[in-house]
């Protein structure tokens, strides 16, 4: 290891440029402090900017302009010659990714954070060494680790030139059948944009059932979607050979026993991630990640070294670039000498299959296994009038409250624009709101929006527009 | 290392006796989970931890006093909180951790209780006061705490400690005097400020008292503070008018020496005039609205309550405080009986909970039994009346042109004018007195 003997001092060092890192770095810069942020890639951003949200969130638009121009017979219309320009789709999506990496670049300059390209790693709890720079080592007050996560690998593709999401987002071609392993939410949002843009996709999932964090009356009516779309969905199936032959892969896949050999002409590895911990010199502070590799920290962001904090990917919970940026928020204030905490009731999380799912707060299946007595009203998009018009009236909403009080506990939904529509739904339960507030309060017609005021009115029990036998509402705007 | 100061227990609480561990020093101990019981001049109170981990040490026995913001426990958490430094000062190293120890992960399945509903800015603000959400009255809807109620709860106990007696009167303890002589002008620009706003008013500093002679000066704490806070609010705000009469108790006496003898040891059994009179005052609460309700001033709106729960007026060792007797109208003069037995009792103990003694519709105040032929009570606000009871003694009385003896009993009806009339204070006083000097209409209201 090349270690420069230059030494520079600093308040505060942030390592990692993600959506937790990057705005840490901002908020902390606007209230006062000297920062600097060390980040080993090209570009600012983190995954969810470079290689995840964002590049997936513009291949999915693109295919769902396609589904939905597929989709548009019903509505009288034909579009014939549809053609699909992989390599114009490529710099679209780049050209949203660079300006984006731009941006946060901007941002960071004009907040006079100084910004290292390298790969940081404790040297004690005191000073981290940079690798890849020209100084050697940067000491600092307070240390926020924001280092996110990487792809999980399967030790069974691990030398195969095998996809990762990170291979599927570079759109390197359209494979004729693709074999994706993982039913989770990356797995199922890139098998619906390569159904989409011609590939066959069969799915394997270890477990008995796709989406394991979501409620399964939510993911009911995805499967729905996917058993159409897709080749075929294998549950409680195993991938337990793969070999690599010259129209792609043999894989044998393993299911109630029986094995069965299949050739694809790629596969797509989307078993999900872990946190990056472990190549950061940790050893050399007094922080232990815990077996899986995730940072504990209290409610202030602290790690068992006091100044040194730790946000997003790295720790506990779910993986989502908006968990890491509250946190990065918090831990700001918190070294800025304010009263925060990360005290947030409710992480919202989105789904952007078609169609889309999304909750926050307490789901059922988290209140059944925690035995707390819940009140849960639920409302079919096929009852609203907005979900009729545009011809998507597959989806409900569901919303979980105390039995008692009304108090809203927690908000699902499946359907068109559910990633949207959850807004309303994890600030009801940030507030304490009750089912009584979001029944009375005006949600303009016709749109999706409805269907939460809906909802919360068939768990209060008066119900408008669901009857038995589903009839026919009509009412005027 | 978390130490535990006691928190601000709100209704203008400084101080409390430690009464009941429920952990020993080295237990471990979960959020949320009852740590110790304080009781203080109103009620005893429960206090959970703050956190998960291990009590290290208390900051006192059974039995000591502590004020607000002393260290009651010291708790090792599963991590180690290392404050945040000055950014100019110098850092101390940071305290050795032990190389397993984690923090408590706010994933971990740690039972789960409801959470308190409060939107994320009222937290933040109950964060940054240092007031524990568990502790607070909600006032919003669904038991939702509302901004005003951190605010509230803050400012009841966040007045700052008055200089003890023995500081001030130590001279030779530098800074004392400049001390005091910025609280002296604290207090002239305060007064000037009170007399602006209200005319005729004449607030200035005190005289030094002790230019005529010895004093001592007591710190004016917890309970006694309340009753001033409440008697200023009260007297201030509510136009007072009292009516007054006379009951002939003569019969009900008879009949309640007769029963209190017979059901001697009973629950209840010690029965007194006040139980009688809370019928009485419960019947006429029902006939007549006005008096069972609050003016908010606010909304100017009348709030009429649909309940009534009668306060009563308890002298104790450390002052006075009205526990509630809840639900008179379902309540059989026995059970109303029993009701006064168990909360004067516990009262004087010193064991009433804080909500024993909120929810009050009206207030009796017996002061009879020290004496006293007529009293002009103050308002119990935000309530809109109170009785006061005096001596029963016997009295030279005309009946039907004869001078007989009988035994009376003053009763003072003090109200709120904006609310009622005199005219209702009449009917409601002499409805009253009827049913007083008549046991067998009082039968008719149980």
């Amino acid at each position: 290891m090349v270690v420069g003997s230059l030494r520079q001092e600093t308040e505060v060092v942030i390592i990692g440029g993600g959506p937790g890192g990057y705005i840490a770095a901002l908020r902390v810069a606007d209230l006062g402090k000297e920062v600097t942020l060390i980040d080993d890639r090209e570009q600012l951003g983190g995954v969810c900017l470079l290689e995840g949200c964002i590049p997936s969130k513009t291949l999915i638009n693109a295919v769902e302009v396609i589904e939905t121009a597929r989709n548009a017979e019903k509505f009288g219309l034909t579009f014939s010659d549809l053609k699909t320009d992989l390599q114009a789709l490529r710099e679209w999506t780049d050209s949203v990714v660079s300006g984006l990496a731009k941006g946060v670049h901007r941002l960071l300059q004009r907040r006079g954070v100084e910004l290292i390209r390298g790969r940081a790693r404790f040297e004690s709890d005191r000073a981290v060494i940079v690798e890849g720079a020209d100084l050697g080592a940067v000491e600092f007050r307070h240390c926020i680790i924001a280092t996110g996560s990487r792809i999980q690998e399967l030790p069974l593709t691990k030398d195969l030139p095998v996809w990762t999401s990170r291979e599927a987002l570079r759109l390197p071609e359209i494979p004729e059948t693709l074999l994706i392993i993982g039913g989770g939410y990356i797995g199922l949002e890139l098998g619906q944009v390569y159904t989409g843009l011609g590939s066959r996709v069969t799915m394997v999932e270890l477990l008995p059932k796709l989406l394991m964090g979501a409620d399964p009356d939510l993911v009911e009516v995805l499967l729905k979607h996917c058993t159409q779309r897709f080749e075929s969905i294998l549950l409680e199936s195993k991938v337990v050979d793969i070999e690599q032959t010259s129209a792609g892969f043999a894989v044998t896949i393993e299911q109630n026993g029986d094995s069965v050999k299949s050739e694809f002409s790629q596969v797509l590895v989307a078993v999900g991630r872990r946190p990056n911990t472990d190549d950061l010199g940790l050893p050399n502070t007094k922080i232990t990640p815990d077996r899986h590799g995730f940072i504990r920290v209290s409610p202030e962001g602290r790690t068992a070294v006091g100044h040194i904090y730790a946000i997003g990917d790295v720790t506990p919970g779910p993986m989502l670039a908006h968990k890491a940026s509250r946190e990065g928020k918090v831990v700001a204030e918190v070294i800025a000498q304010h009263h925060s905490a990360f005290d947030n009731r409710a992480i919202p999380a989105v789904v952007y299959t078609d169609p889309e799912i999304s909750w926050s707060g307490l789901t059922q299946r988290e209140a059944e296994t925690q035995g707390i007595e819940v009140n849960i009203g639920r409302f079919p998009l096929k009852a609203l009038g907005r979900a009729r018009t545009l011809g998507r009236s597959d989806g409900l909403v569901k919303i979980i409250s105390d039995p008692k009080s009304g108090l809203i506990l927690g908000v699902g939904m499946v359907g068109p624009l559910a990633g949207e529509l959850i807004a309303e739904g994890t600030l009801a339960v940030e507030m304490g709101a009750t089912l009584e507030d979001l029944l009375v309060t005006i949600h303009p017609h016709p749109t999706l929006s409805e269907a939460i005021m809906e909802a919360a009115e068939v768990a209060a029990g008066s119900p408008v527009h669901v009857e038995p036998r589903g009839k026919n509402h009509n009412h005027n705007r | 290392m978390y130490e535990f100061k006691l928190p601000d227990l709100g209704e203008g609480i400084h101080e409390g006796e430690l009464v009941k561990w429920y952990v020993q020093e080295g237990d471990i101990v979960q959020e949320d989970d009852p740590l110790v019981d304080v009781e203080t001049d109103k009620a005893a109170v429960t206090i959970p931890s703050p956190v998960s981990g291990r009590v290290l040490r208390f900051g006192g026995e059974v039995g000591d006093t502590v004020i607000v913001g002393d260290v009651i426990a010291v708790i090792e958490e599963e991590i180690k909180e290392v404050p945040v430094a000055p950014v100019e000062a110098e850092e101390a190293p940071p305290a050795p951790v032990a190389p397993e120890a984690v923090a408590p992960s706010r994933d971990a399945p740690t039972p789960r209780r409801g959470p308190v509903p409060a939107a994320p800015a009222t937290r933040r603000l109950a964060r940054e006061l240092g007031v524990e959400l568990r502790l607070v009255t909600p006032s919003g809807p669904s038991g939702r705490i509302m901004p005003e109620d951190v605010k509230r709860f803050a400012e009841q106990g966040d007045v700052p400690e008055p200089p003890k007696p023995d500081v001030v009167s130590e001279p030779t303890r530098p800074g004392v005097e400049e001390q005091i002589t910025q609280e002296r002008r604290a207090e002239a620009e305060f007064a000037a400020h009170a007399c602006t706003a209200v005319p005729f008013l004449d607030l200035a500093p005190l005289p030094d008292f002790e230019r005529w002679g010895p004093v001592d000066k007591q710190p004016l704490r917890s309970i006694r503070r309340k009753v001033a806070h409440k008697m200023v609010t009260s007297m201030t705000l509510v136009p007072h008018v009292a009516h007054m009469d006379e009951a002939d108790v003569t019969l009900l006496e008879e009949f309640r020496r007769r029963e209190k003898e017979r059901r001697m040891g009973q629950p209840g059994g010690h029965l007194t005039l006040l139980a009688f009179v809370i019928k009485a005052v419960t019947a006429g609460l029902r006939a007549t609205p006005p008096f069972n309700a609050s003016l908010d001033p606010f909304t100017e709106e009348i709030v009429y309550k649909k309940y009534y729960n009668i306060g009563i007026a308890v002298d104790t060792e450390k002052g006075l405080v009205v526990p509630v007797v809840r639900e008179t109208d379902r309540k059989s003069i026995m059970e109303i009986s029993a009701a006064i037995e168990d909360l004067a009792g516990r009262a004087r103990e010193g064991k009433l909970q804080v909500d024993e003694l909120q929810g009050g519709t009206f207030t009796i105040t017996n002061v009879g039994p020290l004496g006293g032929t007529a009293l002009i009570p103050a308002i119990n606000y935000p309530e809109v009346a109170i009785l006061g009871m005096g001596r029963v003694q016997e009295k030279p009385v005309v009946r039907n042109g004869h001078i007989v003896i009988r035994q009376v009993l003053p009763l003072t009806l003090s109200f709120d004018h904006r609310v009622a009339d005199g005219a209702d204070a009449a009917r409601f006083v002499s409805e009253m007195v009827r049913e007083l000097s008549d046991p067998n209409l009082l039968l008719l209201e149980t």
